[in-house]
């Protein structure tokens, strides 16, 4: 990343000052970046591929953190009931768990954004029957809406992306056209439609640009939730399968040994499941304070 | 809605290999397949099964042969009382709690609950569960971890609240649920109340020389109760929705794990005859809801008679 | 003075802000007596209703009283333990709200918010108190007070609220009622109802009455004297008389100067040129310098008080001295 000295006042030298004058959310986008590169590198950093039959044995099964691996490494937080490296299988499963909800979060601002500006672009009857429809969605809780739709589709990976969206396109939509019909009662798009500019140009360039900081606020907050939400549904046996393994589904495996005091094996998923959602949550508050226009001095 | 989730049921999968052993013969297969009906064509099973649930019939459940509305009311006690307790738990927690971060914002504790309340958020529920089990039952051995206790019945209401051990079997689960509302309940109140202090009529009561105790607990509070009631009315149905993960964890014998076991044995007619229960109840919640808001806002209540 | 039910001296009451602390008060002595209604004249921001706020004792956070002694029939109310201030507050001092709409709680009924009044301060049986309120509410003009009582506020006229306000202030015979504006936001005929039913009450009881508003002819109705704040401070004081005819102060003479009148027909109303200085940067010296058509170099320096009489002055460099009226309206 570009850095910016504060004392050039360009807009994003200030967007970066005042994200960064909070420490909490600096700490959180730290974070946040550090959870990201760990699971990007996984393959080359972890002692272990946790899916390499031949790399797994079944006598290193639940043993506890620091134990010794019968390959020679430490097993930092221990390992699985069937031999794996936990710490392995954590960044394994945080790439599965970071890739299904940053998709699903994006192919959902992709859906949101375009239905969104069309009922707000459109209006009339196409708009009030789409805000219908989205009012009717978000009145249910996305946990049932998505459990509903598993229930429909089954489980696996596309059905739980799909559900996924499904669950937050209604948000992105809100949020797009409630910012769309502000930004289509101003001066500069009356300006440009005199212009003859044609409607797609005035939505993309005119428009759509004035929606971002909203977007991206709904963006991280859906995110977090949707990363929340598929460990929810792998954890009940209803998301990802075993040959996905998540966190959810780690958590869950871990589970069966938890009565019998393992405890790490479900801790320490759920470790780095929470410190995700939370790091993504700090850096969302901390962009809506930020990018949040009535709050700005 | 029905149409979606009967059509949807029956491209998943075929219930009947789960139903019959493996080593029976076609025979036996087509009795049981006759047996459900899935014989006939799927729109002769869809209008069968619309006829039905007009007279209140959502089919019988494959796996225990009974009725899918018997089976699922038979259930719905246990997440009832999960759900109400849990309401009840965020109420008590919530309420003074936000209360107080309201009316001292600047102090050093207001600002460990605000931070706390945003750790509730993104908490995930089912993660914890299981710690609260590894905590209270497993490390400590406080709790029993899973299953609903003894139930006795009161005033025609059989619950696990009446008894000891019932309690100690709910505290864990309700607490589990509770806490995403916790959360809410705080923020809720919190901000009713820094708005409220502001209000005329706060320092109008001040001025009257009332005590903090009544001018904070009737007349701040009153008026603070109807936006969070109205937001908990609303959330109650989450509560039901969530509990579906709390009666997995906890193994209560609710209408959530009813599901869950549903969807995973592909029964279908009581995933369906849930999600219509689901539905109902959420018309019902709102329903409920507009009647106590118009009970506790004075001025709604006006409006209604003018009618 | 031993009648004085309220000595003021040097009351500052300061709010601190980010920028610095802004002295919303600034040295306000006033007092007033039994049976004596003073009118607290300014315009809005000018420290008239935090003048009262500070008398009641209910200056919230971020703005506490910073210096200065209020004394109230003798006993000072500055430092007063919050329970003895609450002991007074709506037993011995009432306030009345500007806003009828915004001052009764709304889903409260009128008889729960005029019984928790009395029974705040004494204790009685509920029959008897319920008795009291019927009979103050006949007092202030409420026709079926029985009636009434069993209502909520939203089913009240604006004016018919303003009257229940004004009723669970006097329901304890107060010594010292405090009306911030209690008229500004109803109508005229109401408004003149309202002064009338006020002003009978305090002849009535004896119970003496602070009447803040920004208008000088509502204060000309109901007030035996007069006090003019600008920016915290009070610029000139005396009695209805003086300070109505012979007014000493450009501002008060700019006030006077914009309310119209049957007697100015035709004349264009007079404004006072500029706005309310931010209390935070106060030019230096006299407060009203700038937007004064009188000033000169002079006015760099603070005016000290002009003493006519103890309840006749005015702190000006240039005042309009009276009795001279044709320079005071030229």
């Amino acid at each position: 990343m570009k850095t910016v000295s504060p004392k050039e006042e360009t807009p994003f030298g200030r967007f970066v000052s005042d994200f960064f004058a909070n420490k909490v959310a600096t700490f959180g986008f730290l974070l946040l970046i550090l959870i990201i590169v760990l699971a990007v590198l996984a393959p080359w950093i972890t002692p272990q591929n946790p899916y390499d039959l031949k790399q797994v044995t079944v006598m290193d099964s639940s043993m506890p953190p620091g134990s010794e691996a019968l390959a020679g490494y430490t097993m930092l937080i221990g390992s699985d009931g069937v031999g794996r490296d936990l710490f392995s299988g954590i960044l394994y499963g945080l790439r599965i768990s970071l890739t299904v909800g940053i998709m699903s979060g994006v192919i959902a601002m992709i859906l949101g954004i375009s239905v969104g500006l069309t009922a707000a672009y459109v209006g009339g009857r196409t708009d009030s029957l789409i805000m219908r429809l989205v009012d009717l969605q978000l009145s249910f809780p996305s946990a049932l809406i998505a459990l509903m739709l598993i229930a429909i589709l089954g489980k696996g990976v596309d059905n739980i992306i799909l559900a996924l969206v499904i669950v937050q396109w209604a948000y992105y939509a809100r949020t797009v056209r409630g910012t769309a019909i502000v930004e289509r009662g101003k001066e500069y798009v009356e300006a440009a439609a005199c212009l003859g500019l044609p409607h797609r140009r005035i939505l993309f360039r005119h428009i759509l640009p004035n929606c971002i900081a909203p977007i991206i606020v709904v963006g991280t907050v859906q995110t977090a939730h949707a990363i929340g939400l598929e460990a929810t549904l792998s954890f009940l046996g209803i998301g990802l399968p075993q040959s996905e393994p998540s966190l959810g589904v780690l958590i869950a495996n871990g589970s069966q040994y938890l009565l019998s005091g393992k405890y790490w094996i479900s801790v320490f998923p759920g470790v780095a499941l929470l410190l995700t959602v939370v790091s993504i949550n700090l850096v969302g508050d901390q962009l809506r304070d930020v990018l949040n226009p009535r709050l700005q001095k | 809605m029905s149409v979606l989730v009967f059509f949807g049921l029956n491209i998943i999968g075929d219930p009947v290999y789960m139903l019959v052993s493996p080593d029976a013969d076609q025979e036996d297969i087509d009795r049981v397949i006759r047996n459900l009906g899935l014989d006939r064509p799927i729109l002769e099973q869809y209008v069968l099964f619309v006829k039905g649930a007009l007279q209140g019939d959502l089919g019988n459940s494959f796996i225990f042969g009974e009725s899918a509305l018997g089976l699922i009311s038979r259930h719905m006690g246990a997440t009832l009382e999960l759900a109400f307790t849990a309401l009840f738990l965020a109420i008590a927690i919530g309420i003074p709690l936000g209360l107080y971060a309201g009316l001292y914002p600047n102090r050093m504790s207001s600002r460990v609950i605000m931070t706390s309340s945003i750790l509730g958020f993104s908490l995930p529920t089912f993660w914890v569960g299981l710690m609260m089990i590894l905590i209270f039952s497993v490390q400590l051995g406080w709790l029993p971890s899973t299953g609903r206790g003894d139930t006795a019945t009161f005033l025609g209401i059989t619950s696990s609240i009446f008894t000891l051990n019932g309690l100690s079997h709910l505290i864990l689960p309700a607490a589990n649920l509770a806490l995403l509302k916790v959360s809410l309940v705080i923020r809720l109140t919190r901000a009713g109340t820094r708005e409220g202090m502001q209000q005329d009529y706060i320092k109008f009561a001040r001025a009257k020389g009332l005590s903090t105790t009544r001018v904070v607990g009737v007349h701040l509070l009153k008026n603070i109760l109807i936006p969070i009631v109205t937001v908990l009315g609303l959330e109650f149905g989450s509560l039901i929705a969530f509990s579906v993960v709390t009666e997995t964890i906890f193994a209560w014998p609710g209408m959530g794990r009813l599901l869950i076991e549903s969807i995973l044995q592909l029964d279908r007619p009581v995933v369906v005859a849930y999600l219509m229960i689901i539905v109902a109840l959420f018309v019902v919640i709102n329903l409920l809801v507009d009647v106590v808001y118009s009970i506790l806002d004075p001025r709604v209540r006006l409006k209604e008679q003018g009618k | 003075m031993t009648d004085k039910v309220l000595v003021t001296k040097d009351l500052e009451t300061v709010f601190s802000m980010r920028d610095g602390d802004a002295k919303a008060v600034n040295g306000v002595s006033l007092s007033v007596g039994r049976g004596e209604v003073l009118g607290l004249v300014g315009e809005s921001g000018s420290g008239k209703s935090v003048t009262g706020f500070s008398i009641i004792g209910l200056v919230d956070a971020p703005g506490r009283i910073a210096k200065g002694s209020i004394k109230f029939q003798g006993t000072e109310l500055v430092g007063m333990s919050e329970n003895d201030l609450r002991a007074l507050r709506g037993n011995r001092i009432a306030m009345i709200f500007q806003d009828p709409m915004m001052t009764l709680n709304p889903v409260l009924r009128i008889d729960t918010q005029m019984l928790e009044a009395i029974l705040a301060h004494r204790k009685m049986p509920r029959a008897q108190a319920l008795a009291r309120c019927r009979d103050v509410l006949n007092l202030v003009g409420i026709a079926a007070p029985e009636e009434r009582l069993k209502t909520y506020p939203h089913e009240l006229s604006g004016g018919m609220r303003q009257r229940v306000a004004i009723a669970i202030a006097f329901l304890n015979e107060p010594d010292l009622i405090i009306a911030d504006e209690p008229t500004t936001a109803l109508d005229v005929t109401i408004q003149a109802q309202i002064i009338h039913e006020a002003q009978k009450l305090c002849r009535l009881t004896g119970t003496a009455m602070i009447w803040i508003t920004h208008d000088l002819a509502v204060v000309a109705g109901i007030a035996d004297r007069i006090a003019v704040m600008y920016a915290g401070r009070i610029v000139e004081q005396g009695t209805v008389d003086e300070v109505i005819d012979t007014p000493a102060h450009p501002y008060t003479v700019g006030l006077l100067g914009s309310v119209p009148s049957a007697n100015k027909r035709g004349v264009p109303l007079r404004q006072i040129p500029g706005m309310t200085p931010n209390i935070l940067s106060l030019p230096v010296g006299c407060p009203f310098r700038e937007r004064c058509s009188r000033a000169d170099e002079m006015c760099q320096v603070e005016p000290s008080r002009h003493v006519v009489r103890e309840d006749r002055d005015w702190f000006c460099h240039h005042p309009h001295i009276a009795p001279d009226t044709s320079e005071a309206t030229q």
